[in-house]
Order: structure tokens, then sequence, then C-alpha cells
């Protein structure tokens, strides 16, 4: 053993906590896994994906067994969103609130094939192109709808992602690249919330444009 | 409101046109007299053309004379000269006596009478056309949007509507409902609140306006549309033989999609006139049994959920026995949820190998149940605490159930004897041996009865059907009738077909312009109207007593708004 190892085992820490066991981590590695490890979701049902979600919930799938099933039905008590369904023209300013009013630092998980890209319906007159084109989303799990399974996975993989200290990507939608495409992050952010209209949030829809 | 009374002299116990076998349609086209302007013949039903002025005489008419009490359905659509409203019009007494009333109105400027005065359910309805088809209704008591957002431009199921343009949709109405508090007109102390769209006791994204008087409700206003995934649309773009029959799956997604699927296959079958192998049909009915077991299952664990207000036991447990459910139907059809299973004349695929080993499951699961139901009855039912929540909450008295169209559970739990599986037969019912659950109750304690105790019933389904199918001969097992590849019912034919889904009856108009794709495909959902009796059974009552309401009226919100 060399000499670091040694200092590391057999530390003034160590004689001074004889064999009381002791962990050393730095504190935001800390601080993401327990972010990770206790996860509180929001119960937010949307269509037919919330049925499968709460299987995931229920018995025999149990996803509290991963640190990550008690919902909570208040977003501002919540740290994920899974969005489960179809989102249509009427319902996305009301689940663009509904995210706003969760504290950060949050996440999303997108459930099902209409969160990607409307899914079965994309070519429904009222039916907004994935959820993306309102909220940015961190996990898509596909399928129509996912199994348990599957939701179970991918809400592992977003633990895995806070774990590393990855947060929820700013997103663009592709007919904004144009305009954003130049910037950095952090301009582009101060960009899109100066265009937030505190006052009266309104979500204009460009059918022809979206994907 | 004109509804009668069932004990006074005006309701006639021989209503016109019925004869002994069936409806004579002559007498009814003279009862209407000078109403009448004109005659068409649908598959399902003949159906009588009236005036756009002369709607509710007409349907009143129909109504107190020849006993049609049910507003199943308002089908409007567009042709090349003209737009077109159709009432579907049946008895529920004797479902399977249909009639239709066509009501043309003018190209430019489509203006006909409203219904509201014969039928309550219609109200709705004719703001759904309002909103999709773009038919006004004069005298509409409150004709506005209904599925769309109220500033969206245009009709989208009419033909030039333009899909690419740009909608804007404010969150204006409704930003912050704690900052002022409403009040009434007389300045009584009201108080003004959303509940929903997103809210845990809404069973997904209902939004209901609620003025409340302290603790009592005084006026709630359902606002729905938050789900409108344009099925209707989708519908007519995928052709009959493969592209329609997912759809179904989603409109109900409470694992009834067979049931949904059924409704689908009955119509487009009647439309194109195929045949069903009866090895099929007791496939189809076994598995649609299993669904409405799910489904039902899922009412009585949310309701507990909604009442008890905890994610516990019961909850628990009914999502166990789903989730035992689900893996019967995922053995027989591939799916946990989106089953697919029917196809236009028979089903997808036989049962799965080794077929002893689907039985004993089933059987397993069946001997298991009464054991189960009578836990629920432990834990909910018999509970004094349920009971004291549930019993006389959310009044719904049998003539308004009828006025609303209000079917399945919901009807049955207040009196009404009407269930389509027996009343007009499909598939395999007839030939078994079940039967049809009514509560007197006419209140929530009553819904929840029924529901627990069509599991029972359709325990009873499955059993003989697998009995069936296991005695059924190698050699006779044809899932599937010969099916043109691509169908092509004859130009300008109308259906409008009915089953018993798990939360009532679900129908679907199709008109055929003679090419693979429907010309107009219209959803009647059983939700859509129980839902409307929900201002009926809640004004006046406590807000608690709301939600329950509203938990035992199961309704889906995919189905609601399709």
């Amino acid at each position: 053993m060399g000499e670091g190892v040694d200092s590391r085992f057999n530390s003034k820490l160590r004689e001074a906590f004889g064999s009381t066991p002791f962990i050393l981590t730095k504190f935001d590695k800390f601080m993401n896994w327990v972010r990770g490890s206790s996860m509180f979701m929001l119960q937010f049902g949307i269509a037919c994906c919330s049925i499968e979600m709460m299987h995931t919930y229920a018995v025999k799938h149990d996803l509290d067994r991963f640190g990550a099933g008690v919902p909570r039905a208040s977003p501002r008590q919540a740290d994920v969103i899974i969005v489960p369904g179809t989102i249509v023209s009427k319902f996305t300013p009301r689940m663009k609130r509904v995210y706003d009013q969760m504290p950060e630092p949050k996440f999303v998980v997108g459930m099902g094939s209409c969160t990607i890209s409307g899914g079965p319906f994309q070519e429904g007159y009222n039916v907004i192109k994935g959820a993306e084109e309102a909220i940015p989303v961190d996990i898509h799990v596909p399928g129509c709808p996912p199994r348990p399974e599957a939701l179970v996975y991918g809400v592992a993989k977003l633990q895995e992602r806070i774990a590393n200290g990855e947060s929820a990507p700013v997103t663009v939608k592709p007919y904004e690249l144009e305009q954003f495409g130049d910037l950095d992050r952090d301009e582009l952010v101060q960009h899109l919330a100066d265009r937030i209209d505190e006052d009266d949030l309104v979500m204009r829809y460009n059918w022809a444009d979206s994907p | 409101m004109s509804l009668e009374d069932p004990t006074s002299p005006e309701a006639d116990p021989e209503p016109v046109g019925v004869t002994e076998d069936g409806l004579d349609y002559d007498a009814l086209e003279d009862l209407l007299g000078d109403l009448a302007i004109g005659r068409e013949s649908h598959i399902n039903a003949e159906a009588f053309v009236v005036r756009p002025g002369d709607v509710e005489e007409a349907l009143v008419t129909l109504r107190d004379e020849a006993g049609f009490d049910h507003c199943s359905c308002l089908t409007a659509q567009e042709y090349e000269d003209r737009f077109e409203s159709i009432y579907h019009l049946r008895k529920y007494d004797e479902p399977t006596q249909e009639v239709g009333v066509v009501v043309p109105a003018a190209r430019e400027n489509p203006v006909s009478q409203s219904a509201n005065g014969a039928f309550r359910t219609a109200d709705w309805h004719e703001r759904e056309a309002y909103d999709l088809v773009g038919v006004e209704y004069e005298d509409h008591p409150d004709l506005r949007r209904i599925l769309l957002p109220e500033t969206w431009q245009g009709h989208p199921l009419r033909q030039d509507y333009d899909q690419e343009q740009p909608q804007v949709v404010p969150l204006r109405e409704h930003a912050n409902p704690l900052k002022d508090d409403h009040r009434g007109i007389d300045n009584s102390d009201t108080m003004f609140l959303n509940i929903g769209p997103h809210h845990p006791a809404t069973h997904g994204v209902l939004h209901l306006k609620a003025v409340l008087d302290g603790e009592v409700v005084a006026d709630v206003d359902p606002d729905i549309g938050y789900l409108h995934r344009c099925e209707e649309q989708l519908c007519q773009q995928g052709n009959y033989r493969h592209q329609i029959m997912p759809y179904p799956d989603r409109w109900d997604y409470i694992s009834a999609g067979i049931l949904n699927e059924w409704c689908y296959a009955r119509a487009a079958e009647d439309l194109a006139d195929l045949e069903v192998p009866e090895y099929a049909q007791v496939l189809r009915t076994m598995s649609a049994e299993m669904c409405r077991i799910a489904a039902h299952m899922l009412a009585a664990g949310t309701f507990a959920l909604d009442v008890y207000g905890d994610f516990t036991a019961i909850f628990m447990y009914a999502m166990q026995d789903r989730e035992k459910m689900m893996n019967l139907l995922e053995d027989l059809t591939g799916q946990r949820l989106m089953f697919n299973y029917l196809r236009l004349g028979g089903v997808a695929w036989d049962l799965p190998e080794p077929r002893e080993e689907f039985f004993e499951k089933t059987r397993d699961l069946l001997d298991d149940l009464p054991e189960r139901l009578e836990e629920y009855h432990n834990l909910i039912t018999s509970n004094e605490i349920f009971q004291m929540r549930c019993i006389d909450t959310g009044v719904l008295e049998p003539e308004a159930a009828k006025s609303y169209g209000a079917t399945g559970p919901v009807a049955r739990g207040s009196g009404i004897d009407y269930d389509l599986r027996r009343d007009d037969p499909y598939g395999y019912y007839p030939e078994l041996d079940w039967d049809v659950i009514t509560e007197d109750g006419c209140d929530n304690y009553a819904r929840v009865l029924v529901r627990l105790q069509e599991v029972e019933e359709s325990a009873k389904i499955i059993k003989q059907c697998v009995d069936l199918l296991e005695d059924w001969p190698e050699e006779e097992r044809t899932i599937q009738s010969n099916v043109p590849r691509t169908l092509k019912p004859e130009p300008d034919t109308e259906i409008y077909r009915t089953v018993e889904a798990a939360k009532g009856e679900l129908g679907i108009y199709i008109r055929s312009d003679g090419t693979s794709k429907p010309a107009r495909f219209k959803i009647r959902s059983p939700c859509f109207s129980n839902l409307q009796t929900l201002p009926e059974m809640s004004e006046g009552e406590y807000i608690p007593d709301l939600i329950a309401s509203l938990g035992s009226l199961d309704i889906v919100l995919g189905e609601v708004d399709r």
C-alpha cells in the first residue's frame, strides 16, 4: 500500500472515530445523491399513460422501492413531474403553470409516445407535438403506453443523471434554432425568460412549423 | 321542464308505432304529420327529416307520444350543399326501437332550433356540434365552445378548415382564483373555486368551475376539453380495415379497450355486412368481460381513494386485482393496456398455447374473486364511515338521469333497468346465463354497489365462456371470417351502433361515401352524457359530496373529450 492510502485510512479521523464507521465525500456529490434517492413525484394524470403510472406506483411494481414513489398532490411539494399522456392546446398553458409552480431543482420525465411527438394523435388539429414544445424534458420513455418496467427504468436513469449532477437542459424548439442558435446557454435562458409575459401567460401554437 | 311523471295519466301505456314485430315507421310518420318533410333509411333505423325550426316540437312529440325517451346522440356533419344534425333517439325500455331525426341546415348560415327543451342532454351535445362542426342552435341556453379553447379560430371538422393556421390560447381567465373572491349577483358571500384541471380528485384533466356558498356548492360547471385528442378526425383519416381499430382502445383507457373496440367492430361489421364466427364471438365476450372487471376494479379503488383520501389498502388491493386481470389479458392479446385485439370479422388471434394453462389461470382468478369481493365489501360498502359519506348523497332521480341520457352503472344505480348486452343483444351474451344489476338507491352508494355486483356477473360470464372454449372442437376454431383487404361500404349508407361499454352506452355513427375511409365518424361517449348529470347531483350539496359524486360517476376524460 502506498503512502497516500495509508494516510487516508489511518488518519487522524480514524484515530478520533476509532472503529465507528464514517464516510468522506464531497458535499455536492452527497446532495446529488440525496436528490436522486428521495424524489417526490407529482401526482399528475393526463391520459392513458397515467393508468400505467398508477400501476407503477402501486403494488407489484412499487416505484417507492427506488426512493421515488411518493406522489404529491401539490406541485409545490414535488421534485419530479411525470408527464403521462397526450397534451392538447387547452391543457398546455395549465401544464406549464403547474411546472412553473414546482420548486427548483425540478426534473421532467416524459412518459409515452405522445410526450415525445404527439404519438398516435400527432396529426390531430388540437394535439401538441410533444411535451418539449412547452417544458424541458429530461428523460423520454417511449411506448404507447410504456410498461411499468419501462417507467421504472426511466426513473432509474433520471436518478443516475441527477447523481451525476446533470440537470434539465434548456430546450429550444427547432423553429427557434435560427433565432437563438448563436447564443450561449446563459444568454439563451435570459432571452427565453424575457419573452415570458408574467401577467398573461399566452401560448401561441404555430402548427405549421412544429415538428 | 316538461318531464312527465310516470304515474300521471299522460304516461301513455301504448306508445304510437309499436307493433308486435318492432316499430311501425309509417305510424310514426303519421304521428309527426307535417313536421316530417322527408324520410331517410339508415341501417339501424329509419330517420325523419324535420325543418330546422321544428326540432323541439318533433322531438317532444316522439318522446311523449311514441315513447322515445332517450336522446342517445347528436351527430352534426357537413355535406357539399348543406349541414345536417341527426338526433339518434331510442327507448330506455326497448333500445332496439330507434329512430333518427335529421335536421338539415343551410350551407351559408347553418342554424337550427335547439333540442334543449325536449332533452336536457342536448345541451352539451349541441355545444360540441357547434364547437367542432359549426352548426348554431337557436334558443340554446349557453352556446359556446366546449372542447376547444374559447379563443379557437374555425371549426375543425368543416371541410374548409385550415389545420395549419396558428392559434392562441391564453390563461387570462382563472389566472389566480384566490386573488379576489367572486360575489354573487345579489352580493351574497360566495366564493369561486377552480377544481382542476390538475387535481387528484378529478380523475384526469377535468376542470370544475365551482361557486361555493360556505361549504355548499351553489353552482358547478364542468369545463372539459383538456384531453380533446381529435379522435373523430383521426378515425376519419384511417381506413376501415386496420387503421381505426387502435384508436378505440384509447377512448376509455381504463383497461376497457376491448369493450370499445367491439363498438367499432359492431358498427363497421354491420355497415359492411360482415359475419363473425361464433368462436370469435365467445373470445370477444370473454375478453370484453375481463376488461369490464379491470375497469370496475379501478373505479372502486379510485372511488375509495376519493372518499378515504389515502393511497392505502383498498386502492392497492384494487390495483393488485387489476394487475392479475391485466396479466391474463396480456397473455391473450400481447398488451397490458392497449389491446388492439379485435379485428373486423373476428379477433386477431386464438388463445395462447398451451390453452390449458390459460384456462387454469383464468379459473384460479375467478375462484379467488368471491373472496376478494367480500373483502371489498368489508372495506368499502359495509364501512359505516363510507356509508355515511355515500348514502343519500349525490342523488340522481331516474327521470333526470333519462333526460340527461345517463347510461351504464350510473343509470342502473338509479333503478333504470337498461343494459345493452341484454336489451340490444350482440356477441355471445344472449346464450349465456347472467343478470343485469340494478339498485334503487339513486345515490353514490348505489352506483358503487352496482359496479361491485357487476364484477360478479362478469365473472359468471367469463366462467361460462371458458367452459365453452375448453370444449370447442379443434377444427371449428375459426377466429376470423373472410374479410376483403380493402373495405369500401356502399356510398351514403349511415349507421349508428352502440354497445354496453364499462361506463355505459358507447355508440358510433359512421357515414360512408364509398371510399375506404369513413366520411363522418362520430363517437357517442357514455361519460360525456354521464358527466352532464354532475350539476344535478351536487348543487346544494356539500363540496366533499361533490367529490364523491364525481368519483361515483367514474368518468374517463379520454372518453369525455375524445
